[in-house]
């Protein structure tokens, strides 16, 4: 049984319901307060760019389940606007003080913001339920539709007005899409997708400022190459930002996130974890022996389930619980093409085509990193990443664990 | 333990395949295939897998 009296989740989408559903699980007795800064239940975010945009999927089907007997308090609404970690306690907007025993850091990442100044109306970006509703809104009246930014989510948005007959304008400022994250045979391979899919795309090109009426409504925007776009709805696609800023004088250690050990525990700024707190989800940063120790953030959905559940463990029982080091996975559906991935691509100094068969839309690329596999992609031929998430996995078991940080 | 996947629900995400690959697995036309009755000793990995699919298409009824 677990001593806690009280645990404080600070997040209520998939990675706080997730830490919550584990420490029920793994024996937390007490109380337990989940606090959302939206004002809705913890929902599924996938779906957002894809059914809820072209299917018409409603909220209530993208709802995450919530298990009975959780017995949660939820505190909706109200986002946090600080934390105390001498103190154990969470500050929220409204002004009141939560006190905790233990506290589960996990308030994500935002969608990034148009750079400067302010856009014209009907430009938006999409990471919370109420963003995809107003775009799903607006896509019903739109002619055409410009989106920022030709990665996963772009990508996405793109697939789903195209199902509906929308006209699009993709910009994407890198010369092939998810060039980045995936490399250029993924980026070339998902750039002809977009182009057969009769999508206008525009690469190694940026928007230099969007064009309006006068009643400030969206237009259009000028390209730098020189091209003029016409569109009355963006949607801007341009990465996603952690929501840090509420730690700020907290004492704990921020970089493109919050810097957490491999045991899911924020360091503070002396480089010991914070007592009596964890985290996990699009808002961490910690080290992976993939990465040669680096810190990484992959931000997908599937680390939020798992790192939650390593996260409460710790939480209830410090020191016990193995390093989270996880083979990261990620997946993107566009146009009826099932992109999977495992591993961190991203780190590859190196990228090879295993197979590719342009009629079946089939691709496997595979990732290596000083020689050793990183990572692999397929599109439609996901039963080929087995062996690749096999050996990383074996990669992986055969690196020594770092050095256990222990606190009192 | 019995094991339902709603097949109209998957989209070959594979999560289930990593968390028990004794119990999931592809067929060579991308199908996904599985005991609907798994041992004891693979009942911790089956949950494991349902917590992991992202369209919560598998079913585990227990008695």
């Amino acid at each position: 049984m677990s001593p806690l009296r009280r645990v404080v989740v600070v997040g209520a989408s998939l990675a706080g319901l997730r830490a919550a559903e584990a420490l029920r699980r793994h024996g937390h007795a007490g109380e337990l307060v989940l606090v959302g800064d939206e004002p809705h239940l913890p929902y599924d975010r996938p779906p957002l760019t894809k059914q809820f945009l072209n299917d018409g999927w409603r909220p209530e089907q993208i709802a995450l389940p919530i298990a009975p007997g959780l017995d949660i308090t939820w505190r909706l609404g109200v986002p946090a606007s600080g934390l105390d970690v001498a103190d154990h306690a969470v500050r929220l907007a409204d002004g009141s003080l939560l006190h905790y025993d233990g506290v589960v850091l996990a308030t994500g990442a935002r969608a990034r913001p148009w750079p400067g100044h302010l856009t014209p109306a009907g430009v938006h970006t999409i990471r919370g339920l109420d963003d995809a509703a107003a775009v799903a809104e607006a896509l019903s009246r739109t002619r055409r539709l410009l989106i920022v930014g030709a990665g996963f989510l772009g990508g996405e948005v793109a697939a789903a007005a195209r199902a509906l007959g929308v006209a699009v304008t993709l910009v994407e400022p890198q010369e092939l899409p998810l060039l980045a994250p995936t490399g250029p045979h993924v980026g070339r391979f998902v750039a002809a997708l977009h182009r057969a899919n009769g999508v206008d795309l525009h690469l190694g090109s940026r928007v230099q400022g969007f064009t309006s009426n006068g009643r400030d409504e969206l237009t259009g925007a000028e390209l730098t190459d020189g091209t003029h776009v016409e569109a009355d709805l963006a949607v801007l696609a341009l990465g996603a930002t952690p929501n840090i800023e509420w730690l700020a004088g907290s004492g704990l250690v921020t970089d493109r996130g919050l810097v957490c050990d491999e045991h899911c525990q924020p360091l503070r700024d002396d480089r010991l974890p914070a007592p009596d707190a964890v985290a996990a989800g699009d808002v961490t940063q910690w080290p992976h022996p993939l990465a040669g120790n680096e810190l990484i953030s992959p931000g997908h959905w599937s680390n939020s389930v798992e790192q939650a559940t390593a996260a409460a463990q710790t939480l209830l029982k410090p020191g016990t619980a193995p390093a989270y080091r996880p083979v990261p996975s990620f997946w993107s559906d566009l146009y009826g093409t099932r992109i999977r991935s495992v591993g961190l691509p991203h780190l590859a100094d190196s990228s090879e085509v295993v197979d590719h068969d342009p009629a079946a839309h089939r691709l496997i690329v595979a990732y290596h990193r000083n020689g050793a596999l990183v990572g692999a992609l397929t599109a439609n031929h996901t039963s080929q990443l087995v062996p690749y998430r096999a050996e990383i996995q074996r990669h992986l078991d055969s690196r020594p664990s770092r050095t256990r940080l222990v606190h009192d | 333990m019995t094991v339902i996947v709603d097949l109209n629900l998957c989209q070959s995400h594979g999560q289930c395949v990593y968390a028990a690959p004794e119990v999931f697995a592809f067929d060579e036309e991308e199908n996904l295939t599985y005991q609907p009755e798994p041992p004891e000793s693979q009942h911790d990995r089956v949950r494991a897998a349902v917590a992991a699919c992202p369209v919560r298409a598998i079913l585990v009824s227990e008695p």
